[in-house]
C-alpha cells in the first residue's frame, strides 16, 4: 500500500513540475488592420489568450479584453510602460488604447504580476 | 456573476450550521442528520461559492498557469472529495474544512477588496476634481456651456465658490485662490490680472475673467493625473525577485504538500486522515497574494499621497536609489532665489533716485529694469516724464529729464561723471555684499545708487539645512559671477559653490560630481535645466506656473517651494520602507506558516488546522494592504 502511494505522489511531483514549468513558446497574433486602426481581442481565461499581440507601428491600436475568468487575479491588467491600469470587468469587452509611435516589446500582467503577455510593436 | 460579496454571505449562511454544530459537540448537540445535511451545505457552498475558485484555477491549469486559485480549489475539494468517500465508507467526515476555509478566504478578499479601493483612490480624487461647466463668453454674452466645449482664448467668468474650470490668464478681477488640490499649498494664493490660475482650483472671494490657456488633456491636473497614473503601475525594482518567486511559488507550494503527504503517511506512519489535513493545510496556509500585492499597494499609496502634498514622483525605480544620494545639487536663479531681482537698497535722495530710474527704465523688459520699476510703484513714486531715451550698448540708458542729462548704468559710466568718496564708498560697499549695483547721474554728478539682489526663496536656508542634516552635500550651480553666488551660498548655508557655468554646461557640471559612482541629485526648473536633471541620478523640477515639465525630472515638485525637496526624500524614504516591511511580512508569513502546517512543530503539540490556515491566509494579504494605507498616516514634516 505504502509503496503504491509513495510511487503515485512521486509521480503527481512530477507531473506538477513538468506541466507548470514546462515554458511553451507561444506564436504572436498578428492584429487586423481595418481602414486606419488595428485591434485584436484578447480573451482573459486563466491567462492572456493570445499572449503576445504583433501590432504595426504607428497605427493606432485597441486591444479589446474580454474577461471570462471570475477570478479577482485576473480583474486589473497593467501596462506599466503606458500607465495604463484598468480594471477588467466580467463578460464585457474593455477596450484599451496602446500607443504604437514606438517599436519594441512591451510586456503586461495581471495587477500582481503572476499572469503576463507582451505586445509586439514593429 | 455573483459578487464576492454575494459569495461570502453564500458561504457564510450555509457554514453556519456546521459552526454551530462544531461549538455546541461537547454537548451533545447535533445537525439532525449528521452527515447527509453537512454534505448538502457544504456542497452548496462548493458550487456556489466556491466553483468560480475552481472555475479559474481550471482555466489557468490549462495556461500553465498556477495561482492563489489553485491553491484555494486544491484545498478545498481535497477535503470535499476525501469526505464523500469518507462518507461513503463510513468514516469520519471534514465537510465543514471545505466550507469554512472557502468562507474564510473569502471573507479575506471582500475586506482586502474595500480597502483595496482606499489605497487606489487618488487617481479618482484627482478626477473627481475637474469642474464639468464653465460659463463662456460667445457673442458677447457669458453662456454655461460644458467643458468640453471650452476652446483655447475663450473667455471665463469664474464667480467666488466657484472652481475655476481650466487653466488660464486673468484678464480682469482679483481674487484668493485655494490652490492647495493641486500644489498642496495650504494657504489660498492672492490673484490678480496678469496672473495665472490653474484649473480644477476653487475660486474664493472675488470675481474673475480669464482667458482659457490649456484644455483637456493639456492641463495642468490632466498631466498630473498621467504622471500619478503612470508612477501607480511603474514597479520598483525590488518587484523583479519578488516576481521571479511568485512565478514558482504555487507549483512548489503543491509539490511541498505532496511531500507532506507523503512523509507523515509512509514514513511517520501517520493515518492516511491526519497526513491529507496536514497537506491540505500547507496548501491553504500559502498565500502568494502577499508578496503579489506588497510592492504594487505600497507604491500606489504613496505615491498618492506625495501627489496630494504636490509632490509628483514619476516612478517606482527611483525611490531606491534617492535613498542612496551622496549630494544634491542646485541650480540659483529660481530655484535657491526667487528668480524675480528685488531692490534692496537705495542710497540717496529715495524719491527723486526712483522717480527718475523709474522713468528711465519703464519701458524696458530687463528684470533689473522691472524691479526698479516695481519699486517705485510699491512706493507709490511717480516715474519722472524723461525724454530722448537713449540706449548705451553695455552701460545703461540715457534721457532728458528738466533739460539735463539723466543717465543710470553700471560702473563704465561713472568714469564719465564725478562721484563723491561717499558713494563710492557706498558702492563698494553694496557690491561686496555680492549686490548688482545701478549708478544714477544727473547732469555731471552721480546723486544715488540703487541695489539690486535677486533673493534667496524664504524656505531655502531650513530646507539646505535640513538635508545637510541627513548627511548629503549641497552643491550650487550657477551661471551667475562668483561673487554673487558665494553670497547666497553663504545666505542659504550651501557648502559648495560652481559659479560662471554657461548654461550648456550644467549637465557636465553635474557628471563631475558623480565621479566614483556617487548617486547625484539635480534639482532645478524643468525647462531650462532639462539636460542637468536628466545627467543626474534624480532629477528633481520645480515646477512653474502651469507647465509641469512632464519628460524633464524623475520628481516634479509642484508648487516652488523647497523644502518640498526635503519632503520628497521622506516620502520616497517611507515609501521603500514600506515595502520592505511589506515584503519582510509577506514572506515571514510564508516562510514560517507553511512549515507549521506541514506539521514540523506537531512535536510540541503546535499544528495548523486547515480551516485557520484559510482564516490566516485571508488575513496576511488583508494586512499587506492595511500596511501600505498607514503610508497615509506616517508623518511628514
Amino acid at each position: 500500500m505504502k509503496i503504491i502511494v509513495t510511487i503515485l505522489v512521486l509521480a503527481a511531483i512530477v507531473f506538477i513540475a513538468w506541466w507548470f514549468f514546462k515554458k511553451d513558446k507561444k506564436q504572436g497574433t498578428q492584429a487586423v488592420v481595418n481602414g486606419e486602426n488595428q485591434a485584436v481581442t484578447i480573451n482573459v481565461d486563466g491567462g492572456y489568450t493570445p499572449e503576445t499581440v504583433d501590432l504595426k507601428k504607428g497605427v493606432p491600436a485597441t486591444l479589446n479584453f474580454y474577461r471570462k475568468d471570475p477570478s479577482t487575479c485576473l480583474e486589473e491588467v497593467v501596462f506599466s510602460d503606458f500607465g495604463i491600469k484598468e480594471k477588467l470587468p466580467q463578460n464585457k469587452t474593455q477596450a484599451i488604447q496602446i500607443d504604437t509611435s514606438h517599436e519594441g516589446e512591451f510586456e503586461y500582467a495581471c495587477g500582481m504580476n503572476m499572469y503576463h503577455g507582451k505586445v509586439i510593436i514593429k | 456573476m455573483k459578487s464576492i460579496k454575494t459569495r461570502f454571505i453564500i458561504a457564510l449562511i450555509f457554514s453556519l450550521p456546521m459552526l454551530l454544530e462544531m461549538l455546541l459537540k461537547p454537548w451533545g448537540v447535533m445537525l439532525p442528520g449528521h452527515q447527509v445535511t453537512m454534505f448538502v451545505l457544504t456542497t452548496i457552498v462548493m458550487v456556489l461559492a466556491d466553483g468560480p475558485f475552481i472555475r479559474s484555477a481550471w482555466a489557468a491549469f490549462k495556461h500553465h498557469n498556477a495561482n492563489m486559485d489553485t491553491l484555494v480549489a486544491v484545498g478545498t475539494l481535497t477535503a470535499y472529495l476525501y469526505s464523500i468517500y469518507a462518507m461513503l465508507t463510513h468514516k469520519p467526515v471534514f465537510f465543514e474544512i471545505a466550507a469554512f476555509v472557502v468562507t474564510f478566504v473569502l471573507l479575506g478578499q471582500v475586506f482586502e477588496e474595500m480597502s483595496k479601493t482606499t489605497a487606489n483612490s487618488a487617481v479618482t480624487k484627482l478626477l473627481s476634481l475637474q469642474a464639468k461647466m464653465a460659463m463662456v463668453k460667445r457673442n458677447g454674452e457669458f453662456i454655461n456651456l460644458p467643458i468640453q466645449e471650452v476652446k483655447v482664448g475663450d473667455l471665463i467668468l469664474v464667480k467666488p465658490g466657484e472652481k475655476i474650470p481650466v487653466d488660464g490668464i486673468i484678464k480682469k478681477g482679483q481674487s484668493s485662490v485655494d490652490e492647495s488640490m493641486i500644489t498642496g499649498e495650504s494657504m489660498p494664493v492672492t490673484k490678480r490680472t496678469g496672473d495665472q490660475v490653474i484649473g480644477s482650483t476653487l475660486n474664493k472671494t472675488g470675481v474673475l475673467e480669464f482667458s482659457a490657456q490649456k484644455i483637456g488633456e493639456e492641463t495642468m491636473l490632466a498631466q498630473i493625473v498621467t504622471i500619478v497614473k503612470k508612477a501607480q503601475t511603474s514597479r520598483a525594482p525590488i518587484q523583479k525577485v519578488v516576481d521571479k518567486i511568485s512565478s514558482v511559488f504555487v507549483p512548489v507550494v503543491l509539490i511541498l504538500a505532496l511531500l507532506t503527504y507523503l512523509v507523515w503517511f509512509v514514513i511517520l506512519d501517520a493515518s492516511n486522515v491526519d497526513a491529507l489535513l496536514y497537506a491540505v493545510a500547507v496548501v491553504i496556509v500559502a498565500c502568494p497574494c502577499a508578496l503579489g500585492i506588497a510592492t504594487p499597494t505600497a507604491l500606489m499609496v504613496g505615491t498618492g499621497r506625495s501627489a496630494k502634498m504636490g509632490i509628483l514622483i514619476k516612478n517606482g525605480e527611483i525611490l531606491e536609489e534617492i535613498n542612496q544620494i551622496k549630494a544634491i545639487a542646485f541650480d540659483k536663479t529660481g530655484t535657491i532665489t526667487q528668480g524675480k531681482p528685488e531692490v534692496t537698497d537705495i542710497y540717496g535722495d529715495q524719491k527723486t533716485v526712483l522717480s527718475l530710474a523709474a522713468g528711465l527704465e519703464q519701458y524696458s523688459e530687463h528684470p533689473l529694469a522691472q524691479a526698479i520699476v516695481k519699486k517705485a510703484q510699491s512706493l507709490q513714486i511717480e516715474p519722472a516724464a524723461i525724454q530722448n531715451f537713449q540706449n548705451i550698448e553695455g552701460k545703461g540708458v540715457k534721457g532728458v529729464y528738466r533739460k539735463k542729462i539723466v543717465s543710470l548704468g553700471n560702473a563704465k559710466l561713472t568714469d564719465e561723471f564725478e562721484i563723491s568718496v561717499e558713494l563710492s564708498e557706498q558702492y563698494h560697499r553694496y557690491q561686496d555684499q555680492a549686490k548688482t549695483v545701478a549708478i544714477l547721474a544727473w547732469g555731471q554728478k552721480v546723486i544715488g545708487l540703487i541695489a539690486i539682489q535677486d533673493t534667496p526663496k524664504s524656505s531655502a536656508k531650513a530646507a539646505i539645512s535640513a538635508l545637510k542634516s541627513r548627511g548629503l552635500q549641497t552643491v550650487m550651480i550657477t551661471g551667475d559671477n562668483q561673487k554673487v553666488a558665494n553670497q547666497i551660498a553663504k545666505q542659504v548655508g550651501i557648502d559648495k559653490v560652481v559659479a560662471e557655468v554657461l548654461p550648456e554646461n550644467k549637465a557636465m557640471e553635474v557628471k563631475h560630481l558623480q565621479v566614483n559612482g556617487a548617486k547625484v541629485a539635480f534639482v532645478g526648473d524643468g525647462i531650462n535645466d532639462a539636460p542637468a536633471l536628466s545627467v543626474a541620478d534624480i532629477g528633481i523640477a520645480m515646477g512653474s506656473g502651469t507647465d509641469i515639465a512632464i519628460e524633464a525630472g524623475d520628481i516634479v515638485l509642484v508648487k516652488n517651494d523647497l523644502q518640498d525637496v526635503v519632503r520628497s526624500l521622506e516620502l520616497s524614504r517611507k515609501i521603500v520602507k514600506r515595502i520592505k516591511l511589506n515584503l519582510f511580512w509577506a514572506f515571514i508569513y510564508n516562510v514560517i506558516g507553511i512549515p507549521v502546517a506541514a506539521g514540523c512543530l506537531a512535536f510540541l503539540g503546535i499544528s495548523l488546522s486547515p480551516e485557520l490556515a484559510g482564516l490566516a491566509m485571508a488575513f496576511s494579504s488583508l494586512s499587506v494592504v492595511l500596511s501600505s494605507l498607514m503610508l497615509n498616516f506616517e508623518k511628514i514634516k
